[in-house]
């Protein structure tokens, strides 16, 4: 158990080492030590997941004490990880995938100029998303939703010489500040309620059922958590940021908006099980903003060009998916889809970003073509990760997408003819990908790409594979997209992340969804019949690079949401805030700390007059302070 | 030594027992009605025992000053360099040891308290009102000597290099420094006022002569001469206190105070009242609350660095150990009289001090101000009058001993040979020269400016706290306030350790501005104060821009400075974490509760 302590030490030691000593650590050794960081802190939720094997289920509930934070009278808020089945089965997977991508960026990240700093922020980052999901108190693990939401930054801004990723930088941050600000007020709520954070406090008498909570109060908090989570997760309506956080480098796109950051809001909704459990409207909304998040996002992939942002709204639409699972009452399925979705999408992004290194930093789909050849072990994998996307049999995408739409069946049947509509969009976007991407003619220029990019390094020639520390990563990734699925099968017993997690969400909270088995069948048949459906036509459209028909303006745009947001929102309000900060700002605030400073410093000016240096003069002021003393006691005479 | 000490002091209450033989003074402790027996036997006789076990670490420091003494009488001069500091830092070692054992100690007698009322406060008063009910022996006191041990041994750290330096290597500097340990630690355990002064003495005058230490400066000589001057005459001002106290209750034993104030009203509290804004100013001048702060920037100034560091830790703990002994055990019956006297003297020494900080130029006048400023926030834990306020003021006393004792240590080492550069241009790229070293510095100066994660933080939110906790919301608001001033000035020399030469050239323009100004108020300055010259604006970049070259001066740290600045930033961000010292502190009040 005490290897707890190791999966928080070493990502946060290494980043420790790497801001302080990157420089002189150098360029692929910092890469190496992060890496070793990852892995260890992976090997230690291996050891911490073996020895909660070891229990019975019922007390695989394990507080691990580091010191406490904040004493201030009732309240009492400790540094302590809560080591429970939910928890491991997220940090094993943050920090297994994690380490894949520290490995993958050692060659990736290969001369870049600031290669420590990237290794200390994927460090930092990997320790805010490990303290996110092992604290064990809303308010701890608030900082490490902040922490993620820093690196975010810091990464995603990477290369902040460009304009371009210095903005999207600033819009992830400021977006996922009203999703923190949700969070915050859930907080105080709770606290105002529960008078505590810790989730053994506010939780665990909810899901044991020794308490209840008013309907409206459930509502508040929950309404307020999934704010939190929508602005983290990328739903409707703060789902902006996300594509433009391609900007950042592609292993970053792969561990933040793939594997592990954005999963911390489906993370914080299956946490906050017991609370959403007394109040059916959250669900709802949880299970509508899901179902809507992924068609929209689903429909705006199929116009995209850049390979990465096809990704990106690919990423939004899925974890609508994993949303539409936990509205519909279905943890366990939203939660193995978040787990199936890491594999094959960071599977997607690297290989992704070999096409990019291989191609000079070229990300317009457009541009591409014809790299099957070339790539010969990026190219497998990708196509692993294509069908496991697209929901094709028996790769996992299937079964956690199945089991999510079963459940939504059992919530509304409407929930799952949007889910099933996405689900051949889904194939469709990813059809129209490999089609651009890896078939076809090449229509890239072997010489073309010289004094494009971050990571500089090659010149002209013709494509090439990446180097081992990229392709096995993708190699490992490959295989978990294929067999992933046997960690949750829904038959013969294999439904391990079920029995797993069955402690975490009792039946008195989370009654177990009863879907006929044959309408199991019917769905999961139809289901596969539209996905397969979408793959064709994806493939045979295609074929033609040009087909503006099917890409129209409005999707192109992303249904102009963003710009209309932008004149609705952005636009007033950046004019607001400069008016603010012309008027109120410059005259007002720094009015008034000017003039404080100055008052300030002519008081010590004036005050410094009787700091002679004269004996005489300092007995004086101790003189007349007695006697100012004095004088006040002697008011009290007598009282 | 010691023991000869209580024995006169206990002559001298013996004389006036037998003089009224029916009222048998120092037996006439009382307690909701429950008297005292127990403990007359004693003091009735002659012999005074003497429980040293209570007094370990006095013990210690002052043998050790008189074996460095006859040491040094033996060996040659000059014979090893290094060698006092090394048996000095022994000899706080060995104090430390001596107070943690003490700690546990106590825990024994603690545990071993009796059922009942009134056996409880016997079995106390036999165990820890002893040496002719001279000396408490409680954490309070073990506290505070723990205190004068750590500072003790950082002094003897600092003080190697600096004085080897300067020519001045000796025993002499030691051996004061171990006196003025000896006298802190007698002020925070003493029981009585006589104790209290005889502590205030042992510290006063070593601290003199410590200030005057650097013969060959004339700011040392002056500066040593002004706080001998100024130091007498508030020690005079303190004994005038100590009379009319006594006049007014008739004893000078806080618990007698006490129980006197307790069980009478008095019809007539003139004298009284008087007796205690006396005993305020005397203990006032020493923990240079405004408006008694006036020899301080000139001391600190003048006196040898390392000095200077270990006179703002020690002094200023003893001098509030004594605060705390006296009003709230002895007058403690008169806090509606003491509190609203020491709110005023809070808000002045914060505001005071935090002002007065940002005008100057010179790095030690900085720090004078800056203490001052910070003795503000133990005020307030004082004012408090509370067991949380008081427990603020422990833990913010034994955590500034490290910041403090820390930037002296390392103002020390940039200011070169002869103490050439005190000015704040001395700092600036420091962070190019010596990235540890003003990394170092850094934690120190957040640390006093309270930001969070470090010590400096903590101990300003506990006095904070219990200033909102006894309703005094304003001085609350004022103590944030001046927080945010003093930012100011910590920032200020941050940003000139870390900013570069660039920076500076572009504030040029700002320059000739404050040229004007500096030389018409300058006329007021006295003799020292060469280094003083007003800052122009606060805008930083102006501020730097106005500054000498930073020194080419040797800044070699040699290895016991660095192990004492290590020891100092180590404690001040691991205990800023989340710090077990607050325990201790709360500990450390517990006898004040005896009621």
């Amino acid at each position: 158990m005490n290897a707890a302590y190791l999966i928080v030490a070493l990502p946060i030691t290494g980043a420790l080492i790497l801001l302080f000593g990157g420089r002189r650590i150098g360029d692929p050794l910092s890469g190496w030590l992060a890496t070793i960081a990852a892995g260890g802190s992976f090997v230690g939720s291996v050891i911490v997941w073996a020895s909660l094997l070891g229990r019975s289920g019922a007390d695989r509930t394990v507080d691990k004490q580091i010191f406490t934070w904040i004493p201030v009278g009732s309240l009492h808020v400790d540094f302590a990880l809560q080591l429970d089945p939910l928890s491991i089965a997220m940090v094993l997977f943050v920090t297994g995938v994690g380490s894949l991508i520290h490995l993958y960026s050692i060659g990736y990240m290969k001369g870049d100029r600031s290669y420590p700093r990237f290794f200390f922020l994927l460090n930092l980052f990997l320790f805010s998303m490990i303290v996110l999901v092992l604290a064990d108190s809303y308010l701890f693990s608030f900082v490490g939703w902040e922490g993620v939401g820093f690196c975010s930054y810091g990464l995603v801004g990477f290369w902040f010489d460009r304009e371009t990723a210095a903005v999207a930088a600033k819009k992830a941050f400021v977006t996922n500040r009203v999703g923190d600000f949700g969070f915050m007020v859930a907080l105080f709520l709770m606290f105002g309620h529960f008078g505590s954070f810790s989730y053994s406090a506010v939780l665990g008498p909810l899901a044991s059922g020794h308490s209840t909570l008013a309907g409206a109060t459930a509502t508040g908090i929950g309404l307020m958590l999934f704010l939190g989570a929508v602005g983290k997760s990328a739903q409707i309506p703060l789902y902006m940021w996300l594509p433009d956080a391609m900007e950042g480098p592609t292993p970053v796109s792969a561990l933040i908006h793939a594997a592990t950051m954005v999963t911390a809001g489906v993370y914080l909704v299956a946490r906050s099980a017991p609370i959403l459990h007394y109040s059916h409207a959250v669900l709802w909304v949880i299970a509508i903003v899901g179902a809507t998040t992924a068609l929209l996002a689903a429909t705006i992939a199929c116009a995209q060009n850049d390979i990465k942002r096809v990704l990106a709204y690919s990423t939004i639409s899925q974890l609508g998916y994993m949303f539409l699972g936990e509205g519909s009452g279905d943890y366990t399925a939203g939660l193995f889809h978040m787990i199936t979705h890491a594999f094959f999408k960071a599977l997607l992004f690297l290989a992704a970003g070999s096409v990019i290194h291989a191609l000079n930093d070229e990300q317009d789909m457009k541009k591409m073509g014809g790299l099957r050849k070339y790539l010969p072990i990026t190219f497998p994998t990708f196509i692993i990760g294509y069908l496991a996307l697209s929901g094709i049999p028996p790769f996992d995408g299937f079964w956690s997408k199945d089991a999510i739409l079963d459940s939504a069946w059992h919530m509304s049947p409407a929930l799952w003819a949007v889910g099933a509509v996405t689900a051949g969009l889904t194939a469709y976007y990813m059809s129209r990908q490999v089609a651009l991407v890896w078939l076809g003619q090449a229509r890239w220029t072997s010489d073309g790409h010289e004094g494009g990019g971050g990571h500089g390094g090659h010149g002209g020639g013709e494509p090439h594979e990446s180097p081992w520390v990229m392709t096995a990563p993708l190699v490992i990734l490959a295989f978990c997209a294929t067999f992933g699925w046997l960690l949750n099968a829904p038959f013969g017993g294999l439904d391990f992340v079920n029995k797993w997690l069955a402690p975490v969400f009792p039946s008195t909270i989370d009654p177990a969804v009863h879907v006929g088995t044959g309408t199991k069948w019917v769905l999961g048949i139809a289901v596969t019949a539209i996905c397969f459906l979408g793959l064709g036509l994806g493939l045979t459209a295609w074929r033609k690079v040009d087909r503006p028909a099917l890409e129209p303006a409005v999707l192109v745009h992303g249904w102009y949401i963003d710009e209309a947001v932008s004149a609705a929102v952005s636009g007033p309000l950046t004019r607001m805030a400069s008016a603010f900060s012309f008027m109120i700002d410059a005259r007002v605030v720094d009015g008034a700390v000017n003039g404080l400073a100055r008052f300030t410093s002519g008081t010590g000016r004036q005050l410094r007059r009787m700091q002679t240096g004269y004996v005489r003069n300092y007995a004086l002021g101790i003189g007349i302070g007695t006697a100012v003393i004095l004088a006040f006691v002697a008011t009290r005479v007598g009282s | 030594m010691i023991g000869l000490l209580a024995d006169v002091v206990g002559r001298v209450s013996d004389q006036a027992t037998t003089s009224t033989t029916t009222i048998p003074v120092p037996c006439s402790i009382s307690s909701g009605g429950a008297k005292i027996t127990s403990v007359c036997s004693d003091t009735n006789s002659l012999h005074i025992s003497v429980a040293y076990r209570s007094i370990l670490p006095v013990l210690v420091l002052v043998i050790g000053a008189l074996a460095l003494l006859a040491i040094s009488a033996v060996l040659p001069k000059r014979s090893r360099p290094g060698l006092y500091a090394l048996l000095t830092v022994a000899i706080g070692g060995l104090a430390l040891i001596a107070s943690v054992w003490q700690w546990s100690d106590i825990g024994n007698i603690n545990a071993h308290v009796p059922a009942g009322a009134q056996a409880a406060l016997n079995y106390r008063l036999a165990h820890q009102l002893t040496i002719g009910q001279q000396v408490f022996y409680d954490r309070f006191s073990v506290l505070f000597m723990a205190l004068v041990s750590v500072a003790t041994i950082l002094g003897a750290m600092t003080t190697d290099s600096y004085l080897r330096r300067e020519g001045l290597d000796g025993v002499e500097a030691y051996v004061l420094m171990l006196m003025a340990g000896t006298g802190a630690m007698l002020m925070a355990a003493s029981a009585g006022l006589i104790m209290l002064f005889l502590g205030l003495e042992i510290m006063s005058i070593s601290l003199y002569v410590m200030a005057a230490y650097h013969r060959r400066r004339t700011q040392s000589g002056e500066a040593g001469l002004k706080y001998f001057v100024l130091g007498a005459f508030s020690s005079a001002i303190f004994l005038y206190g100590v009379a009319l106290v006594y006049g007014a209750t008739g004893s000078t034993q806080f618990l007698e105070m006490a129980n006197f104030l307790g069980a009478n009203s008095l019809s007539h509290n003139g004298i009284l009242l008087a007796g205690m804004a006396l005993l305020i100013v005397g203990l006032g001048f020493k923990v240079a609350a405004v408006p008694f702060h006036f020899w301080t920037p000139d001391v600190y100034q003048g006196s040898p660095t390392p000095f200077a560091g270990y006179m703002a830790a020690v002094a200023k703990a003893a001098g509030f150990a004594g605060l705390l002994r006296v009003l709230d055990m002895g007058l403690s019956t008169q806090q509606a009289n003491w509190r609203p006297a020491i709110w005023l003297m809070a808000v002045l020494t914060l505001l005071v001090g935090s002002v007065m900080a940002i005008a100057q130029r010179d790095l030690k006048r900085m720090l004078a101000y800056s203490s001052i400023s910070q003795a503000g926030y133990v005020l307030v834990g004082l004012q408090a009058a509370s067991s949380t306020g008081t427990a603020g003021a422990l833990f913010y006393l034994f955590t500034y001993t490290f910041i403090i004792m820390g930037t002296f240590a390392i103002i020390s080492i940039i200011q070169g040979r002869g103490e050439a550069r005190n000015d704040l241009g001395a700092v600036r790229g420091l962070a190019k020269r010596r990235p540890l070293l003003a990394a170092v510095l850094l934690v120190f100066l957040l640390a006093q400016a309270g930001v969070p994660f470090t010590t400096g933080f903590l101990a300003k939110f506990y006095v904070i706290q219990a200033a909102v906790q006894s309703g005094q919301y304003v001085l609350a608001i004022i103590a944030m306030l001046s927080a945010a001033i003093a930012a100011f000035f910590y920032l200020r020399v941050a940003l000139l350790m870390y900013g570069t030469e660039g920076e500076a050239v572009a504030g040029a323009p700002g320059v000739s501005g404050g040229a004007g100004v500096s030389g018409g108020a300058g006329a007021g300055d006295g003799s020292i104060l060469a280094g003083l010259q007003p800052i122009p604006s606060l805008d930083g970049a102006t501020a730097t821009a106005t500054l000498l070259d930073p020194p080419a001066v040797d800044e070699k740290v040699r290895l016991p400075v660095a192990v004492a600045l290590g020891i100092c930033a180590a404690f001040t961000i691991a205990a800023g974490l989340s710090s077990p010292m607050i325990d201790f502190a709360r500990h450390a009040t517990t006898l004040f509760n005896l009621k």
